[in-house]
């Protein structure tokens, strides 16, 4: 039997793996990458505990978690495309069009 | 780790393995089109942990739905768009030491907390059949967590539709 | 009527507000009418209550109209009573201050603001009234201030010339400072019997059981009077408040007449007699009244002999006469101090109207050494101002010598501990008479007799109108006549007026039968007395006579060898530029420095605009933070969730509670 307590050290780390990517790289389609590397981080964890306790309630939790991140590529990955297209690139410091 | 190297043991660090692999190879590459290929890496890792413990519908989802439709989307978009290799550029002063510091302070806590808790929790049984995954998930979406169902359906029409509008061409 | 007695104060009020309101767009004649009408409508009411007061047996008549401040234990109505002292003021207030009013309505005629001008002198009016009628120290002190403030603005008048707004100004500060006084010494009181009510307080009974504090001994009794004398000070011009009656004269004459000389300035001397029993047990404040008073004639009169303005002359009298009242006072003759006040009021307010007659036949003309020989051709004016002249320097039997008389007589035979401090007294007083009989003839004979110094061309003199010359005539009748009310005393029967006010004010300690002189008020001792005053008074004129009435040359030469004293005279003694070094610049320095710059400026301006600045540079530097770079906002995203993370983990239970809350 794998203990939990592994679970949710390697949720860990694909969470800090994916905070690291979030903050250091520039690409904003590879930034939107490491949010859903955070998301499936969590669904690790979720699932882990749902184990854990003998509940469904982590899964169904779960199962949402990935409906709303499918929600969410699709309209962000939009978005990606409408910024490429009106600015060139897709670095995120060259949008900035927001500064002071 | 003074227990015994059981079979599931092995088989979780060899996928444990191949998800941090994944994704550090995520953070290392340079082409976006290498990144979205190791987030494929890392979510079929994922997939193989969930069945090792016993939630075989959430595998089926994470591979059908993550897998299948959302990678799939990424790589789509990546290729529309040409993504080339990522210039270098730093201007940003928050993103550096900063940053750098915080992702330490992220992984501390967490170290902090998986230490701090007393009892490590074991898995109560290896849950296969005893609640069925599918029908034990399906009763509870239906009856307990109906009204989230139906708010998630909305959301993806509204997804769908914003995702329709932002992608159109301009009118000329 | 007594029951009624808020319309005596009221009636003038209602008159200034209608002219203050109204007076702006109607023709002046409207305007006197309502000047004059409630001021006399207010001098009938005044004689209506003075009438029944006497029908009662002439008991004290004391009525509490309504309450205005209740503290605690405290309460401070606004009551009025009338006893004899009041009658004395009240008649004379409302009198003097009505054919004033008349005077004015000619002498005014050709001003602007002639509606101003009366709302203003009907508001004094009102609070002379609420002085005099005063039941206790808090409304005569609502009195006090509003006089205060009356003669500011009245002073001011003519608001267009610096000169006037300064000496307005001038008066209310020196004023404030005395009245500083007024009110610690009304705190003191308050503490001490824990009442300002003048029944209460002067209760016999309650008085007796005061002890009576001996010389050198200040008890609270003796510091609370002289605070009280300090207000007095202020109101009254005594050494060393008095340098703002002289500016004063800045306002129009009818103003100098009758607040300046008859009704105002006059109010610290009724106070000090109102509050005699408070006096009588605090003879160190007392001997400080006499002194103050002695010292204050003898030197304003010193003053007067040089001065060229013939209203300045008349306003260092106004001084030196006060002083003569507060020695008075001082020695224990209040019923002489109000005596000399009842008959000041009378020859001054004639010197003074007389004078504005002057000025307006001349067109304006203030300074003496350029008038001369008017007496033929403003005969009226003339013959009521030497009335007055007489009357103020002592001769009999004009209304001057009767209570000049019984206050040096007082001074001479007061029983204070050292004999010799009387004599010192009396001895000032007598130069003083000399002084004012030399200088009040010098006036005269500067004025109207001699050659006409003026251009006879240019100026085109011309008597004054009736509305003017009625009030001189009927004052001067009073000068005559006012005195004849203590002249029984000559030949051996009572004074009339000391009889009269004794129920309030009690009887000079005069103690004939002490070792201090051992001679009793025999008739022929008083006749003697008599005499020396007159010869006194006699010399005066004798000299300014030599001096002035001739040829100038002689005044001019005397002048000139006597120079370092003449110019230090012509120069007020230097008083005014004292003041100004000692105290005003040191004040004006720390104003502008301290509270203006230091407090203002840096500490409250600084604090406020430093908030101001520190948020604007936190702003600034916030403003950094958005820096537009996504990536900076993604950073900041993942510090908040460190945050939220550090609280769970560092508060105890606080991840309990958002379950809990959450279920």
């Amino acid at each position: 039997m794998v203990p939990t307590n592994y679970y949710v050290i390697l949720s860990a780390i694909l969470f800090g793996l994916g905070v690291f990517a979030f903050i250091f790289k520039r690409n904003v389609i590879t930034i939107f990458m490491s949010i859903e590397l955070m998301l499936n981080a969590v669904n690790l964890a979720f699932v882990a505990f749902s184990q854990a306790l003998g509940k469904l309630d982590g899964q169904v939790f779960v199962l949402f978690v990935i409906v709303v991140a499918a929600a969410e590529a699709a309209v962000g990955l939009g978005i990606i495309i409408l910024i490429a297209r009106n600015r060139q690139t897709l670095n995120v410091e060259r949008v900035d069009l927001l500064k002071l | 780790m003074g227990r015994k190297m059981t079979a599931p043991l092995v088989v979780f660090f060899v996928l444990a393995a191949l998800a941090v692999i994944g994704a550090v190879s995520l953070i290392l590459q340079k082409h976006p089109i290498h990144s979205a290929l190791s987030l494929i890496v890392v979510m079929v890792a994922l997939a193989g942990l969930y069945l090792l413990m016993g939630a075989e519908f959430v595998a089926a989802v994470q591979i059908i739905v993550y897998g299948g439709a959302i990678m799939v989307l990424f790589v789509f978009v990546i290729m529309l768009l040409n993504a080339g290799v990522e210039e270098h550029t730093s201007l940003s002063k928050m993103a550096g030491p900063p940053g750098l510091l915080l992702v330490v302070a992220l992984a501390g806590f967490v170290a902090a907390t998986v230490a701090r808790s007393r009892t490590s929790l074991q898995a109560a049984t290896h849950q296969t059949g005893a609640l069925s995954s599918t029908k034990g998930i399906s009763e509870m979406v239906f009856k307990d967590f109906v009204y989230p169902f139906e708010l998630t359906s909305f959301l993806i029409l509204v997804a769908i539709l914003g995702a329709t509008v932002l992608a159109q061409r301009e009118k000329s | 009527m007594l029951e009624y007695l808020w319309n005596i104060p009221l009636l003038p009020l209602l008159g200034s507000a209608i002219n203050g309101l109204f007076g702006a767009k109607w023709p002046n004649k409207f305007v006197s009418i309502a000047a004059i009408g409630s001021t006399g409508l207010s001098f009938l009411c005044a004689l209506e209550a003075v009438r029944e007061f006497f029908a009662s047996g002439q008991v004290l008549f004391r009525k509490e109209f309504f309450t205005w401040i209740t503290a605690g234990n405290f309460r401070a109505g606004f009551d009025l009573q009338v006893d004899q002292l009041t009658v004395v003021m009240l008649l004379v207030v409302t009198g003097v201050g009505w054919l004033i009013h008349i005077y004015a309505t000619g002498y005014m005629a050709h001003e602007g603001g002639y509606y101003r001008f009366f709302s203003y002198f009907n508001l004094f009016m009102f609070f002379m009234l609420i002085l005099v009628l005063a039941a206790n120290y808090v409304l005569l002190f609502v009195g006090w201030e509003g006089v205060g403030l009356s003669s500011y603005l009245l002073i001011g008048f003519y608001f267009l010339r610096k000169s006037a707004s300064d000496a307005g100004k001038k008066a209310f500060i020196v004023n404030r400072i005395g009245d500083f006084g007024f009110m610690l010494g009304m705190f003191l009181l308050f503490r001490a019997f824990h009442t300002l009510d003048f029944q209460t307080l002067f209760d016999a009974q309650h008085a007796a059981g005061w002890p009576v504090e001996a010389y050198g001994q200040f008890g609270t009794i003796t510091i609370a009077c002289l605070l009280l004398f300090m207000g007095a000070t202020g109101k009254s011009a005594q050494l060393p408040l008095y340098v703002w009656l002289p500016d004063a004269m800045e306002g129009p004459t009818p103003v100098s007449a009758l607040i300046h000389a008859a009704t105002m300035v006059t109010a610290g001397v009724y106070v000090v007699a109102r509050s005699h029993i408070l006096f009588t047990h605090a003879p160190t404040a007392m001997l400080v009244v006499a002194i103050v008073g002695c010292a204050t004639a003898f030197f304003a009169a010193t003053i007067g002999l040089v001065q060229t303005d013939i209203k300045k002359v008349l306003a260092y009298s106004t001084v030196s006469q006060l002083g003569y009242m507060f020695l008075a006072c001082g020695v224990g003759a209040f019923t002489a101090g109000i005596f000399h006040l009842m008959t000041h009021a009378f020859f001054k307010a004639l010197l003074f109207l007389a004078a504005g007659s002057e000025i307006h036949a001349t067109c304006g003309e203030q300074d003496m050494n350029k008038t001369g020989g008017l007496s033929k051709k403003i005969r009226w004016t003339y013959v009521t101002m030497l009335t007055a002249t007489l009357a103020i320097t002592g001769f009999p039997p004009f209304a001057g010598f009767f209570s000049k008389d019984s206050i040096l007589l007082s001074a001479l035979l007061s029983e204070r501990a050292q004999g010799r401090v009387g004599f010192a007294l009396y001895g000032f007083g007598l130069a003083t008479a000399l002084l004012t009989s030399f200088y009040m003839f010098r006036l005269i004979f500067l004025t109207f007799h001699g050659k006409s110094r003026f251009d006879e061309h240019k100026v085109h003199v011309h008597e004054s109108p009736w509305s003017m010359l009625g009030p001189l005539v009927v004052l001067a009748l009073l000068s005559l006549a006012g005195g004849w009310i203590a002249a029984p005393e000559f030949w051996g029967g009572p004074d009339r007026f000391e009889e009269f006010l004794s129920p309030v004010l009690g009887y000079p300690p005069i103690d004939f039968g002490s070792g201090a002189f051992p001679i009793g008020p025999t008739p022929l001792f008083l006749l003697e007395f008599a005499s020396i005053a007159i010869g006194v008074a006699l010399v005066g004129f004798f000299v300014s006579w030599w001096l002035y009435s001739k040829k100038l040359s002689k005044a001019d030469d005397l002048a000139k060898s006597m120079k370092p004293a003449y110019t230090t005279l012509l120069n007020k003694y230097y008083v005014d530029e004292l003041y100004a070094t000692v105290v005003v610049r040191p004040l004006l320095w720390l104003s502008t420095n301290v509270f203006w710059k230091a407090t203002d400026v840096a500490g409250i301006d600084g604090t406020v605009n430093g908030i101001a600045h520190g948020a604007r540079t936190i702003g600034d530097g916030l403003r950094h933070s958005q820096s537009g770079n996504t990536r900076s906002y993604a950073v900041w995203v993942v510090v908040g969730a460190i945050v939220v993370i550090a609280i769970i983990f560092f508060w105890p239970g606080v991840s309990k509670t958002a379950l809990g809350l959450v279920h």
